[in-house]
């Protein structure tokens, strides 16, 4: 391994600029003579729009326009749209109904979008917004999951009952056998609470459009632009997609929040033409938490059976999932396809049968949030199992590693096709790190302290890198998940990767070019890593998923495989010697058993000069594309192990001990991956302990910034100790799995079987915030007492 | 329109400015240092701390007339005339303390704050605490927490970032 190649720590690339304020993002790009956009959002969760006058506000100083939704009707401006179409069990589509970028007669959700102002600052447009009249005539919200499809209020007319769709994986009959074998029958009633993804760099975008050329260009906090443009184009009709741009700068955090296609970005690019002049527009917190898309929010009812030793039999689910007033762009795949066909886990379970009933509420839209769907999908299986392992006495571990899978391709009933792991080896690796062996140890002696103990373990899988895209397209996506990249070789031996992943934190421009320097045996430094503008990379399907690595580097990979072998043909001219003759190591092609060498700038330079080889025989040049489209999805796994603490008399939980041990396939750069780990657990910790997004009764959200959300802060967390195991994944050239969302996934049940675990009963709820894990302690306290 | 003036990273600045302007508005709009960032409005998250007068301070909960005469650093400030990074500049590099890199400016502003205050040689309980008003989605804090406590002592010896850039 070279200091800067596959397997090493490099320090990031892109650091440099972050750390002295140089970055570059959406909010830090000005353009001359721009316009400052405001949105003004309904007050209420459900009402009609009788009439909206901005006769006052159109007179105010500065402002150049108030535009509604009658404005893009007139202008056959589309709604927005949601791309992946699921089927209900009867067959018939979902129930998608109309989502204008702004509103058409109603709005749906507090935060929803009626007027945007345009003014030469941001203060007149928002000074303005206040002297738009909006007459409403309010209706009642719908705001519960559970009992949304009994409102008799009806937010969309294609959906009657509030009901998107009612959907299933798996078999019933056999599942229902496997029930009735039963020897053990485990329940659980769950709720995966609503998050905000927060990313810290609020949502923008800047439209901007060319009169003389007829083009618009579109710098917007966007995860995947390419995907934006073709949305804009093809679905929104903005403009044919040759004529706009998108660009996706330095992008500060996505966590899936930035997938989607929103209303503000669409309406910034329309409203420049309109108004001649850019449109800029940048979120406050506030209308964050109001209008990014949520994640989660299910409620489960699901059971595991079980034989007489303890062999898992079957699995079922009934999950009623909250989409939120519309669908956003990818909402509905997420409780289906994303959530059920994990619900086998690393377990070999012989039946599952799922059922998901997605509903319309009057909240914000709720999409995919960091493992989307994945992380549902590992609460149910993970807080079943653990309970099991409590109801039938066998030590969690243990009832675990009875159950494994252990070998693979393992077919599981619900889609999925494992293709390799090895849970086993985690589960060694992380109750060495965990020391399991002295936990009853620490708790006697917390007990001493007045403390009750936990320990909780989470055994996940993820599936990344979604494909391949004949596959999900059969699964109802409206896209391929392929990826593309391009190798471009300078005359001198530089190199620019364009690539159609988005890096927005993931470090793409240090662990790409450690690709391509360790493969051509070029600097790091001669390597730069070119995304996020839909002019200069041709196309892509950005960064979500965990897919940069596993689908991104091997379309790179593959790119470079034809650079080399380009190469090889240029070199044999050089070399006069028979191309099947080259080879290509470090950096060198040289002529087998001879010393005539020719390094890979020289190559690059003969291939641009070409005057060693006729352009008849041999195309001038060094520049490779290719596309990259798996051939299955990729399976990381691995188990955390959580250790808490909780003080009976304020129900205050310590996180007192964190392991994660992950397989994760071949890893580029350990340092990236390990603070990929330690993020997601955090979100996930954010998830079981501190966060929760709450609408009242009216429908009026409660948790609408800072002081009333809680965000894990540094004092929340304790530093984790973190492990690899490592099988490669056998479905793309890198053995690459991916990581990014693994701790979201892993941490939340291994959390609530800490708290349950040191409480004695698994009624605790998330966030298990202190009134929650109070109350639940006090029957433990009163046991400890009578001992 | 209200006259403010004061020093900006070493340079004068003045200017007329709508008296409801914040300080992290004046930062970014008009003199175009957009390393300062603004993420909640709420003095929650700290991606706007600067140093005023040598403290650490939530630009989005001043305003600019509440500066004027003041001496402000900003992350663009930070590090030397020749470029040279201010050790907790190099330490969150060294550390991978940094993801998006959006929090990262603030960060960065409160730890050499931190060591300011409480020295060099913080303990993580110490710095995990004194983070409390600094929030990252991104790296859970674990390499932040380890790049303080590096670039703490770094900064050991080194003349406090107030003096250096006055």
């Amino acid at each position: 391994m070279s200091a800067t190649g596959i397997g090493a720590s490099v320090r990031r690339k892109e650091d440099h600029r972050f750390i002295t304020g140089a970055g570059r993002y959406t909010d830090d790009i000005n353009r001359p003579d721009q316009a400052h956009a405001y949105f003004l959002r309904s007050p209420h969760a459900h009402a009609t729009i009788n009439r909206i006058d901005a006769t006052k506000a159109m007179a105010m100083p500065g402002v150049l326009a108030v535009l509604t939704g009658a404005d893009l009707e007139a202008d056959k401006i589309g709604g927005l749209i949601c791309g992946w179409m699921i089927h209900s069990k009867d067959g018939s589509p979902m129930k998608a109904g109309p989502h204008p970028a702004l509103a058409q007669g109603k709005v749906r959700y507090v935060g929803d979008h009626v007027a945007v102002i345009v003014a030469d600052t941001y203060a007149q447009a928002r000074d303005a917004a206040e002297a738009v009249v909006v007459d409403y005539t309010v209706l009642p919200a719908v705001v519960d999951t559970a009992t949304a499809t009994k409102s008799k209020t009806v937010i969309h007319d294609v959906a009657p009952d509030n009901t998107v769709y009612n959907w299933h994986l798996g078999n019933k009959d056999e599942t229902e056998a496997a029930f009735k074998a039963a020897a053990h029958v485990v329940k659980l009633d769950l709720v995966n609470n609503r998050l905000a993804p927060n990313p810290m760099e609020p949502r923008a975008a800047l439209g901007v459009y060319d009169k003389g050329e007829d083009h618009y260009t579109l710098y917007t906090t966007s995860q995947n632009p390419h995907v934006a443009r073709l949305v804009l184009s093809a679905f929104i009709g903005i403009a044919p997609e040759n004529k706009l741009r998108v660009i996706a700068p330095d992008v500060g955090g996505g966590f899936g929040s930035k997938i989607f296609i929103y209303a503000e970005e669409t309406v910034c690019v329309w409203a420049a033409k309109k108004v001649g002049r850019p449109v800029k527009w940048n979120s406050d917190r506030t209308e964050a938490f109001l209008s990014d898309a949520h994640g989660r929010d299910h409620v489960t009812h699901a059971e595991l059976a079980l034989d007489a030793n303890g062999k898992m039999l079957g699995l079922r689910a009934h999950t009623i999932a909250n989409l939120g007033a519309y669908l956003s762009t990818f909402s509905s795949s997420v409780p289906t396809y994303l959530y059920a066909p994990l619900l086998s886990g690393q377990y070999n379970i012989p039946a599952i049968y799922a059922e998901v009933d997605a509903v319309y509420t009057t909240t914000a839209p709720v999409d995919a949030y960091r493992g989307a769907g994945r992380p549902e999908a590992t609460f149910v299986v993970e807080r079943l199992v653990e309970k099991a392992a409590r109801q039938i006495g066998m030590d969690p571990a243990r009832f675990r590693q009875i159950n494994y899978i252990t070998k693979f391709p393992h077919q599981t009933p619900v889609i999925m096709c494992y293709d390799a792991g090895n849970y086993n080896a985690s589960m060694k690796k992380a109750l060495e790190i965990a020391d399991y062996k002295g936990f009853p140890k620490r708790r006697r002696e917390a007990e001493r302290r007045g403390k009750l103990r936990g320990i909780g373990f989470s055994s996940y899988i993820e599936a990344c890198g979604i494909a391949p895209s004949a596959a999900v397209g059969s699964l109802g996506a409206g896209v391929g998940l392929w990826e593309s990249a391009e190798v471009r070789v300078n005359p001198v031996g530089t190199v620019e990767i364009l690539t159609g992943s988005h890096s927005h934190g993931q470090g793409h421009e240090t662990t790409f070019a450690q690709l391509v320097s360790d493969r051509l045996g070029v600097p790091l430094e001669a390597v730069s890593i070119v995304h996020g503008d839909t002019d200069k990379v041709q196309m892509g399907m950005g960064t979500y998923g965990s897919r940069s690595g596993a689908v991104g580097m091997s379309a790179i990979s593959k790119a470079l495989d034809k650079v080399i072998a380009k190469g090889k043909k240029v070199a044999a001219y050089v070399l006069e010697a028979s191309e099947k003759d080259i080879d290509f190591k470090d950096g060198k092609f040289s002529v087998k058993g001879t010393d005539k060498t020719l390094d890979f700038g020289s190559c690059a330079l003969q291939a641009y000069i070409a005057h060693k080889f006729n352009g008849q025989d041999l195309e001038p040049g060094l520049k490779e594309g290719a596309f990259y489209d798996p051939t299955n999805f990729t399976f990381p796994a691995g188990v955390h192990i959580a250790e808490v603490e909780i003080d009976p008399d304020t129900g205050v939980t310590t996180v007192v001990n964190w392991t994660a041990v992950d397989d994760f396939g071949v890893i580029i750069n350990p340092m990236i991956v390990e603070g990929q780990v330690h993020g997601g657990i955090a979100q996930g910790i954010g998830q079981a302990l501190l966060e929760g997004v709450i609408y009242n009764k009216d429908g009026q959200l409660v948790t609408a910034s800072y002081m009333d959300y809680t965000m894990p802060r540094a004092d929340d967390l304790p530093s984790f100790k973190v492990g690899m195991t490592t099988t490669a994944c056998p479905s793309n050239p890198l053995g690459i799995k991916g990581c990014g969302e693994a701790g979201a996934i892993a941490a939340p049940p291994a959390l609530i079987n800490a708290i349950t675990d040191a409480v004695g009963h698994e009624d605790v709820a998330m966030p298990a915030t202190p009134k929650v894990v109070w109350r639940a302690a006090q029957k433990a306290v009163s046991k400890m007492a009578a001992e | 329109m209200a006259a403010v003036s004061m020093t900006v990273n070493g340079k004068a600045v003045t200017a007329d400015v709508e008296p409801r302007t914040l300080l992290v508005q004046f930062i970014r709009e008009n003199l175009k240092l957009t390393g300062t960032h603004v993420g909640c409005d709420t003095s929650q998250c700290g991606a706007c701390v600067v140093h005023v007068d040598g403290k650490a301070m939530k630009s989005c909960t001043l305003l600019a007339v509440q500066c004027n005469g003041a001496s402000i650093v900003t992350i663009e400030g930070l590090a030397g005339a020749d470029g040279t990074l201010h050790p907790m500049q190099a330490a969150f590099r060294e550390h991978h303390g940094l993801q998006c890199g959006f929090c990262t400016p603030g960060m960065i502003m409160s730890a050499v704050d931190i060591v300011n205050r409480k020295g060099s040689d913080l303990d993580e309980h110490t710095i995990r605490e004194e983070l409390e008003g600094n929030i990252c989605r991104c790296t859970g804090y674990h390499n932040i927490v380890r790049a303080v406590e590096t670039g703490a002592k770094a900064m050991a010896g080194s003349a406090p970032v107030r003096q250096a850039a006055e």
